[in-house]
Order: structure tokens, then sequence, then C-alpha cells
């Protein structure tokens, strides 16, 4: 299959394998931010291909996952008011809240429906103009200008029963925050479609003041592998930048058209990062201009302060600082069938994608 | 029980862990017997002097109508499959169906005329029958069950049993996987994907026989919900040994593929209703695959797999770049991801 099968290619792979192992030297980490880049690590074996001194450690870019439980336990509140439908992304479904998820809701009467695309919720809120509908803002620059289209579109044909319950979330400052804790990294392997929107500016920075390499990586294994080739040339070099592996999809400007959507419809503000914390600035608050299409103006809910799990550690693991199996619950109390933390639900997260491939 | 405390949800019904769990935690310990014990496809049962097989299976497809066939195509379909991937041969069928107040005569026909269609091919009688109508909103358009009888070919009655798979044997599946599945996803969701995906549903029974007649077959099973991925997991298990699929031997149509990677399932997970797993001796493998390609319904045949000592009771996955991954079956609803 074209844009696959040639990215897939065993030989090319081993190839950069080769080079790879000639030139690196130094010990070093790199984190991938976005969780399909870490699913397409494990589901091609790369660890196993890389010389033992360079180390991957997954990061916080599965959007299911760091979405708070604050957020799950609102988005319960919103399906239990009555004439709601909560239109949402399938993975969110299963996702644990305080006492209950969206799939118990759901079997308990709640109208919840899985959409496939922001923009299905309007075809639903055209279709039943007396009930509200809801749907779950959630995902990074790569969902939020969805989300943003949809909201003008719902605008310029005049609904009132559309509303955004936004946990929508930018990527920049998440990385910062763990270089600022002192996560040991040397690069990172950045996200291929996040930066498809925004365009690489974001990460001169980290380059420039941090001192870390930045490679856009796509994500199939021969995009992989040569962005981590790419960042161990820099890093044996002494000097990081930020480069475009996965230059087939990503621009260095971005996608302007998506860019002046969020930034229409979105304004930043400070947002909890489940296992994180509060980050300044990381989250997409709904401008007041669009105010009549915020679930959170809309509704008031009454949520109890929620808790994370008892020994789940989420938290770790999205920072990098543990993996998996170092977690109590992991592969016991917690599967992909019964998950007690986020990273179990999603399939992109980091605890399904190890319980998937730890053989 | 412990997936929910007290509701039945979609899982249940999804094939996977969930329902695994509810058959054994709920259905299994009401009514066990020693021969709904055996979890076979076909209860096989002696009456008198003569064995039989005898199954049932309820269709509840949305939409009815989806490229490839119909509810009434595939209300024959499931339990033909049943009957002859137990070794049995078809013979009688028997078909009910409940209605939603309101639904069009005319499409009831279609669906009638597929039945009668896809009897008529799999050489089986339609022989008793029910219908119920219910209120609007009761039920979904249309629901069909389907039992059947079969005779049970004496030398085959222990197939549905996985006895005496040994590491060695192989796995060997009549053609491409998952396109069921993706050809009523994209019937039934807004996708709008541009595809040929059709689905793959068809009596198997002619084949099955074919292959039984001049071979000797270890296991067989349909993997319908679940798909492979489950077939084989609940056979590593009943087996105490373990399989190892080659990813590259794996029949997939590249329009299945593509909606897969873009909707980020696995195609081990999708449904199919017209494929058959067979497990045999490696040593048999090349004259089953040589009946089974000389039938329309096994072209694309391949052997994907064998069954090994490593990893007893697990499916493990082997692709072309020395990836290695773990097979679960599915655990609930097949969810796709968001980006």
């Amino acid at each position: 299959m074209k844009y696959i099968d040639e990215y897939r290619k065993k030989d090319l792979i081993l190839s950069v394998a080769e080079k790879l192992k000639a030139i690196s030297k130094k010990e070093i980490v790199l984190m991938e931010v976005c969780g399909g880049h870490t699913m397409a690590i494990q589901r091609f074996g790369l660890p196993s291909l890389l010389p033992s001194n360079i180390r991957l450690i997954s990061g916080p870019g599965c959007p299911v996952c760091v979405s708070s439980q604050h957020f799950i336990d609102m988005a319960m509140a919103y399906s239990k008011i009555p004439g709601v439908i909560i239109t949402t992304y399938g993975d969110l479904i299963r996702v644990p809240g305080s006492t209950t998820s969206l799939e118990k809701e759901r079997a308990n009467g709640s109208d919840i429906r899985i959409v496939y695309s922001v923009l299905e919720s309007l075809e639903i809120a055209k279709n039943n103009p007396d009930k509200n509908i809801v749907f779950l803002g959630i995902g990074f620059e790569t969902t939020a200008p969805l989300t943003a289209a949809a909201i003008l579109e719902a605008k310029k044909n005049k609904l009132t029963n559309f509303f955004v319950l936004s946990a929508h979330k930018v990527m920049p400052p998440v990385m910062k925050a763990l270089v600022a804790e002192g996560v040991k990294i040397d690069g990172f392997i950045a996200p291929g479609h996040v930066t498809a929107i925004t365009g690489t500016s974001i990460y001169d920075e980290l380059a420039s003041v941090c001192g870390l390499g930045v490679v856009v990586a796509g994500f199939e294994p021969v995009d992989m592998m040569q962005a981590v080739l790419m960042l161990t040339t820099q890093i044996e070099a002494g000097k990081p930048k930020v480069e475009i592996q996965y230059q087939r999809v990503v621009h260095t400007d971005g996608n302007k058209i998506a860019q002046k959507m969020l930034g229409e419809v979105f304004e930043l503000r400070d947002d909890q990062w489940r296992g994180l914390g509060m980050i300044a600035k990381s989250g997409l608050k709904i401008r007041g201009e669009f105010s009549s299409f915020d679930a959170e103006e809309k509704f008031q809910v009454e949520v109890p302060e929620s808790t994370e799990p008892k020994g789940c550690i989420c938290g770790q693991i999205l920072r990098g600082l543990k993996t998996p199996v170092d977690c109590g619950l992991f592969g016991k109390k917690c599967t992909p069938a019964d998950p007690v933390g986020a990273c179990m639900v999603s399939g992109e997260g980091t605890c399904a994608t190890y319980y998937k491939y730890r053989s | 029980m412990k997936h929910n405390e007290n509701k039945i949800m979609l899982g249940h019904g999804s094939g996977g862990r969930m329902m695994h769990d509810l058959i054994s935690g709920l259905f299994l310990k009401h009514f066990s017997n020693s021969i709904l014990q055996q979890q076979t496809d076909s209860a096989i049962l002696n009456i008198g002097t003569s064995e039989i097989a005898f199954t049932t299976d309820s269709f509840v497809i949305d939409p009815l109508f989806f490229p490839g066939g119909n509810i009434g195509k595939l209300a024959v379909c499931g339990t033909m499959n049943d009957l002859a991937v137990s070794g049995a041969e078809p013979l009688y069928i028997s078909v009910s169906f409940i209605l939603e107040e309101g639904f069009p005569l005319n499409e009831l026909e279609v669906i009638v005329e597929s039945l009668a269609a896809e009897a008529k091919k799999a050489g089986v009688l339609i022989v008793t029958g029910d219908t119920k109508v219910v209120n609007k909103g009761k039920c979904d358009k249309v629901f069909i069950n389907t039992a059947g009888i079969g005779r049970m070919r004496p030398e085959n009655n222990q197939i549905c049993k996985a006895i005496g798979i040994e590491p060695g044997d192989v796995i060997i599946v009549n053609g491409t996987i998952g396109d069921h599945g993706m050809a009523v996803m994209n019937a039934r969701e807004s996708f709008n994907f541009k595809t040929s995906v059709e689905s793959d549903c068809a009596s198997l029974n002619h084949l099955i026989g074919e292959v039984l007649e001049k071979n000797a077959v270890k296991f067989m099973r349909d993997p319908t919900r679940g798909g492979v991925a489950t077939v084989l997991n609940e056979l590593a298990e009943k087996i105490h040994l373990g399989i190892e699929i080659d990813e590259s031997a794996l029949p997939i149509n590249n329009g299945v593929k593509a909606m897969c990677e873009l909707l980020g399932f696995d195609p081990l997970h999708i449904a199919n209703e017209g494929k058959v797993l067979i497990v045999a001796k490696e040593n048999d493998a090349k004259s089953i695959l040589e009946t089974l390609i000389n039938n329309e319904l096994g072209l694309q045949s391949a052997i994907i797999g064998r069954v090994v000592n490593e990893h007893p009771g697990k499916v493990v996955l082997k692709n072309e770049t020395g990836g290695r991954r773990i097979v679960d079956s599915l655990a609930g609803e097949q969810l796709p991801r968001i980006c």
C-alpha cells in the first residue's frame, strides 16, 4: 500500500540501524512525545534495533491519557442532564472517572454517541433540535482545529444546541515543563501531526535555550529510525537543532488556515494534566465571542473533587520517569479489559502499548 | 463478572473477553451440563444411533443491507459455518423473525429471497420458523434467529474438541481477513471511504466438506466476532501451547488494511463471515491448501502461523522488522482511535 509499504521496508530499516550503530557513542535518552510514536516503536520492535546506549522514553502525548479525571467527571455529570446528548471520540468512552465511566453511564441510559469527527456532532444537533449536544473536545493541535471549525460552522448555521466541553491542550508548554522539572532528556522525537498544524517554530526555544535536539517524525518504522539517526547525529556533534524528518507531511510554517481557526476560537489558559498537575498556558479555552458554544458557560455542574486511583503511577509514566512495568497494578489489576488508569485505556497509551507488545 | 457491576454493556456482545466472561460467569453457571461444557461451535448430540450437530445464532446487524450481503444471507451463512466447522454436514435450518412495526414489506421480501437463495446454495432446507412483530422502537427493524441441524461425519466427530494439536502444526485460513467487519462498518458509519471492501459472507459447508473428504484436519473454527485473534487465543488457552502468527503471511485486502490503519483497528480483531481457521499437521498443509485454492471460496488461502512450545496460552505476532507483539483477544467494543 502506497505511503505505508515503502516506509516499512526491512532492508531500509536495517541499513538505518547500521548507520546508527556506526555513529552512536554517547549515552542518550530520547523522548517520543506522541502516543502514536510510542505505538509504532513497540509495534515494530524498534528498541531491539537500537544500540544499547540509546534509550527511548514515552512522553505525555496521548490525549486520552492526559485528560484530567476532573474532566471525565464533568463529562459524566453532563451526560446525566436530561435532554443532553454527549458526542465523543471512541477511546474516551472507557476511561474510568472517579466513580463511573461513559460506557457505564450509556448502559444506565445516558445518550452517549461515538463520533469519528466533531462535524458529525453538528449533524446530530441539526437532527435533534429539542436536545442539547455536548461534544467532548480532547486532543492537541491535531484535533483542536477541527473543533474550532465545528464551532465556526455552528455559528454560521446559527445552531443553538451545539456545545463543546473543551479539554483541548497544546504541546509546547508540557514539553518545556518536563525539561524544567529536570527529567533527563537529550532530545525529542516531536509529534508529526501536531507539527503539521503548528509548524516547527514552537520548538525553537527547546533547541536554542534548553540545548535539546528536536526532530519531527512520521509514524512508520523507517521514519522513526531516521528520526533517531538525525537526533543522534545532532547530539554526537553537540549541535542541537530543530529538524523535520516527516517532510512529506510537515512544513516549517505548518498549516496557516488551521492556525488561524485555532486562534480565532480558542485562547490559552492554565490547564490540569493527569498526573502532571497544572501547567500554565497549556489548555485551550473557548473565547468569549464564542461562549454560546461553551458547555461550561451553558450548564453548571457540580463535580466533587476527584482523586487519582490508588497505586496508579500514570503521572510518573507520562513524565517518562517510570515505565509501566514499574507499576504494581500493571497487567494484574490494570488491564485493557479492566483499566485503572487512563494510560491503559487508550490504544496509544503507554501502558496499553506495553501490555500489547510485552512479549 | 468483574467488568461491570450490574449492567449489560455493548462490550458483552463483542465476541471478546467480556463476552467470554459473561458466558462462563453467568450462562454456564446456570445451564451447565456435559454437552454445553464443551463450548463448541455446535453441540454434538447422540440420538439413537446417529450423531448430530445442533447450533443456533441470532442476527442483529445494522445496516441490514451491506456490500456483499444482507441480514438474510448472513443468517444462513452463520449457522451453516458453525455446523460445518464442527465437522458436520448441514441438513436443516429454522428461521425466526422479530420484526419492528412499520418495517417495509418489500425490504423484508429482499431479505427473505436472499435467505432462500443462500439456503439453496448451501444445500439445506428451511423446515420451521417463527414470526413475532413488536411495537415500533422495541427492536431495530429486523432481528433473525436461525438454528441448524447437521449429520456428523463419524471420522470428524473430534474436530471441534481441539484434541491432538502439537507444536509444529500449522494454522491455515481460506482467504483475506477482516472484510466483513470493515464492509459493515463502512456502510454503517459516516466515513464515506471510497472502497471496494465487501463482506466475505459465504456458506463454507461445501468447501469444508471437500477439505475433510481428502485431508486430516485437527481443528477448525470460523473467526466471526472478535476475529482471528479471539479464536486463536481461545485455542492457545485450551491446548496450553503457544501460537505464533507471521504478519507478512496474513492475507488482508488493501482496503481493509487502509481502513484499519486510519481507524487504529487490528485486522486480527475484525469479524469475518466466510472464513475458517484450520489447524493441521505441517505435512498435510500442502494438500489442504490445494483443495482450498481450487475452490472459489479459498483462492487466497494461506498458512498464517503455527503452534509452538513457547509462550503457552498466548498468541504472538511476528512482523517483518523483527518486532513481536502479543495478540490479545478483543477486550470489549472495538473503539476507533482519536487521532
